[in-house]
C-alpha cells in the first residue's frame, strides 16, 4: 500500500521571545494578550537579541519573567526615565517600556511627557485598564466618571476627583512624538489591529523616528468585580466611547514606513 | 601634568571625564551648576552621554538605567536635588549597580540658601532612601582632594557594585585653587557580566531590586552587608595632623576640617598641643582610629557646619572615654579659624564634663553669637 504524508503546517506556536512559564495574571486578564503581541513582534522583527525591556510597578511588575530578552525593573512611574538612560548609552538597541495607567498617567506623568517631548527613540506599551490593578482596585487617573473603585466607592465624581487622563491625545501634542495611537484588546479584530500598531511603534524606534506609544484598552475583571465576558462588554460599552480607538499622531516619516 | 588654577565644581567634572565617565545626568541647582555645564560641553564633544533631565527624580532614574548597562555613570546635585534622588538611590542600592554621585551641599532644610553647609551628613551617610543600604561617602577638603576622590569614587563603585558619594560643600565647589588633574583614561570597552546590554547572542540578563520572597530579600540584605563588611575593612580613609603629642584633638571633615587645621596651627604657635583628625571616608566612618586616638589625647572638639550630625558617630567611637565638646556654624555660615582657635584655647583651660550633651553645652555658649535671647 502506498501512503502519502500529509503536510504538517504549524498554525500556532509560542513566540521565542515569550518565556515558557505559567502566568501569574488573573484568568481573562488582557496583560497576557499584550505580552504575546509584543513577543510576536520581536520575533517577526528579529530584534529579541538587542531588545531591553523596562518593567513597571503594577500587575505587570514581573513582565521580565515572560520575555526572553534582557530586562530591567523600574521604580513606579519612572520607566521612561530609566529607558532613556539605557537608550542614550546604547542607541543601537531597542528599548521599550511596559506601563499601566497608574504607573504612567499618575505617578509617572512627568517622566512620560518629557520622554515624549525629547523625542526619545523609545517604544511605550501603555495598558489602560481604568484602575489600579495590583493594589486592589483603587481609582486611577483613567477611571471613568461615575466608575466605582475601592477609593471612589460612590463612583468617580469629576467635581472632586477630576477627569480621566487621555494619554494618547495628550502625548500626540508633542513634537517629539513620532507615533501615538490607541487600540483595544477586547476582540480578535482589535487584537490584530493592536499588533500592527505595536509593530509600527517598534519600527518607528528602529528607524530613529522618535517617541512611539501604543495605548491598549484593557480589562481588569478581577478589580472591576465582574466576569471575564462582562468585562469585555464593559470595555466596549464604556471605555471605547471615552477613549476612542484611533491614530493620534503618525508623523509623515512614520506614515511612509513600509512594514 | 602640571598644576593649574581650578574651580572645585569644574575640577570634579573634568576629573570624572578623565576617569572615563560615559554618561552624566543632572538638573541645574546652585552651587553645583558649573559641574553640569562643564559636562554639557565636554561629554557630547567626546561622543559620550550628557542629558539635562526634567527633574532630579528623572535624572536619578536615567542614571539607574544607564548604570544597568554597566557604563561608568555619574550625577551631581545639591541638597534639595539630592532629597529628590532618594527614591532612585534606594532602587540603585537594591539592584547593586555602581554609580557615583556628587553632592555640593548647601544651607537647609527646605529651600534654605545657596551657601556652604554640611547639613546632608545624616541623609547621605545614614541612609536617606528606604531600606537597608550603605553608600560609600567621601568628603574632600580641597580642590585637589575633590579631584582625587572623584576618580577614586568610580573605582570603588565598580569594585563593590556600590553607590559612592563625593560630598563637597558650596565652598569646595566654588573655590579656585591650584590643583593637578589626572591623565585621560580611555573609556572602557569591556563590560561586567551582569550588565544589561541586550543579550546579543548570549544568555539573557535582567536587573531589578525585587525580591518578592522575604527569604530571598533576607539573603540579598545579608549579601549587601557582606560587601559592606569588606568596604569597612578596606576603605577607611582619614588624615591626621599633629596628633603625635596632641592633647586636644579637633575632629572635622571637609571645609570644617580644613578651617580647623588653620586653627590648630595657630594653637600650636601659642604653645597648645592641638591636633586634627579629618575623616575622609564618612562612610565607612573611621571608628577604630578615633577610638585609638581617644586613648592618647585628652579632649576632643568636634567642629561641623551642621548641628552635630557627625558628632553622634564620634561619640559612638569614643564611647565616653574622654570628654567631647562641640562647635558649629549653621545654615550656610562657614566658621572662621579664629572661632575654632578660641574654642581650642577655651578647652585647653576648662574642665569639660564627661557626662552631658556636648551639643547642648555648645548651644548655650553659642546663643550670644546670634544674639539669641531666651
Ligand atoms: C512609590 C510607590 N507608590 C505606590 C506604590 C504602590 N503601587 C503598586 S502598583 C500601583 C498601581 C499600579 O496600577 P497600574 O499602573 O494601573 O497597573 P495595573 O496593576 O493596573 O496593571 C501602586 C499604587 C508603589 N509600589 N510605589
Ligand atoms: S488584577 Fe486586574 S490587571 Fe491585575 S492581573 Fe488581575 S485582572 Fe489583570
Ligand atoms: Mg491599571
Amino acid at each position: 500500500m502506498v501512503t502519502t504524508a500529509t503536510p504538517v503546517q504549524v498554525v500556532y506556536k509560542r513566540p521565542t521571545s515569550l518565556s515558557d512559564i505559567p502566568t501569574h495574571y488573573c484568568p481573562g486578564c488582557t496583560h497576557g494578550i499584550a505580552h504575546r503581541l509584543i513577543a510576536e513582534v520581536m520575533d517577526e522583527m528579529n530584534i529579541r537579541d538587542k531588545t531591553i525591556g523596562v518593567a513597571p510597578v503594577g500587575c505587570s511588575v514581573f513582565a521580565y519573567n515572560y520575555f526572553t530578552c534582557d530586562f530591567v525593573e523600574a521604580a513606579h512611574g519612572r520607566a521612561p526615565a530609566m529607558a532613556t538612560g539605557i537608550k542614550r548609552v546604547l542607541p543601537d538597541r531597542v528599548v521599550f517600556t511596559y506601563q499601566g495607567d497608574g504607573d504612567m498617567a499618575s505617578i509617572g506623568m512627568s517622566e512620560i511627557i518629557h520622554a515624549a517631548g525629547r523625542g526619545e527613540n523609545l517604544t511605550v506599551i501603555f495598558i489602560n485598564n481604568a484602575i489600579y490593578g495590583m493594589t486592589g482596585g483603587q481609582m486611577a487617573p483613567t477611571t471613568l466618571p461615575g466608575q466605582k473603585t475601592t477609593s471612589s466607592p460612590n463612583g468617580r465624581d469629576v467635581e472632586t476627583m477630576g477627569f480621566p487622563m487621555k494619554m494618547a491625545e495628550l502625548l500626540s501634542q508633542l513634537d517629539g512624538a513620532g507615533y501615538v495611537v490607541r487600540r483595544s484588546l477586547h476582540d480578535p479584530k482589535n487584537i490584530r489591529m493592536a499588533k500592527k500598531a505595536i509593530r509600527l511603534a517598534f519600527e518607528t524606534q528602529v528607524h530613529g523616528l522618535g517617541f512611539s506609544m501604543v495605548e491598549l484598552l484593557s480589562t481588569c475583571n478581577t478589580n472591576w468585580g465582574i466576569s471575564v465576558l462582562e468585562s469585555i462588554q464593559w470595555l466596549e460599552d464604556h471605555m471605547i466611547p471615552a477613549y476612542p480607538i484611533g491614530d493620534y499622531k503618525v508623523s509623515p516619516a512614520v506614515a511612509n514606513l513600509k512594514v | 601634568m602640571s598644576k593649574e588654577l581650578l574651580k572645585g565644581n569644574i575640577a570634579m567634572a573634568e576629573a570624572a571625564v578623565r576617569a572615563g565617565v560615559e554618561a552624566y545626568f543632572g538638573y541645574p541647582i546652585t552651587p553645583q551648576t558649573e559641574l553640569l555645564e562643564w559636562m554639557s560641553e565636554r561629554l557630547p564633544a567626546l561622543g559620550r552621554t550628557f542629558l539635562q533631565a526634567e527633574s532630579e527624580v528623572a535624572a536619578i532614574n536615567m542614571l539607574y538605567g544607564a548604570a544597568c548597562t554597566g557604563a561608568r555613570v555619574m550625577i551631581s546635585s545639591s541638597s534639595p536635588g539630592i532629597s529628590l534622588m532618594m527614591e532612585g538611590l534606594s532602587y540603585i542600592a537594591g539592584t547593586e549597580v555602581p554609580v557615583v554621585l556628587i553632592d555640593v551641599m548647601r544651607g537647609g532644610p527646605g529651600l534654605g540658601n545657596i551657601a556652604p553647609s554640611q547639613g546632608d551628613y545624616n541623609q547621605i551617610v545614614h541612609g536617606g532612601g528606604h531600606g537597608d543600604y550603605h553608600p560609600i561617602v567621601l568628603a574632600p577638603s580641597s580642590v585637589q582632594e575633590a579631584i582625587d576622590l572623584t576618580v577614586l569614587a568610580f573605582d570603588l563603585a565598580e569594585k563593590y557594585r556600590s553607590i559612592v558619594f563625593v560630598v563637597a560643600d558650596g565652598n569646595i565647589g566654588q573655590m579656585m585653587e591650584p590643583a593637578e588633574l589626572p591623565p585621560m583614561r580611555p573609556v572602557r570597552t569591556e563590560y561586567p557580566d551582569w550588565a544589561v546590554r541586550g543579550s546579543m547572542g548570549q544568555a539573557r540578563h535582567f536587573l531589578s531590586s525585587i525580591y518578592i520572597e522575604p527569604k530571598d530579600e533576607e539573603v540579598a540584605n545579608y549579601r549587601m552587608m557582606q560587601v559592606w563588611k569588606r568596604v569597612q575593612e578596606n576603605e577607611i580613609r582619614y588624615q591626621e595632623y599633629y596628633l603625635d603629642d596632641a592633647e586636644i584633638t579637633v575632629v572635622g571633615f571637609g571645609t570644617a576640617g580644613r578651617i580647623a587645621l588653620s586653627a590648630v596651627r595657630n594653637a600650636r604657635l601659642q604653645g597648645v598641643k592641638a591636633g586634627l583628625f579629618r575623616p575622609i571616608s564618612l562612610n565607612p566612618f573611621p571608628i577604630d582610629e578615633l577610638e585609638k586616638i581617644s586613648q592618647h589625647t585628652k579632649k576632643l572638639l568636634v567642629v561641623e557646619m551642621n548641628t552635630g550630625q557627625m558628632l553622634n558617630d564620634v561619640q559612638r567611637a569614643v564611647k565616653g572615654k574622654i570628654p567631647i565638646d562641640f562647635y558649629a556654624r549653621l545654615g550656610g555660615i562657614v566658621p572662621f579659624p579664629d572661632e575654632i582657635l578660641a574654642e581650642i584655647l577655651r578647652i585647653n583651660q576648662e574642665e569639660i564634663p564627661l557626662e552631658g550633651d556636648p551639643r547642648q553645652r555648645w548651644m548655650k555658649r553659642f546663643a550670644p553669637v546670634i544674639n539669641w535671647k531666651n
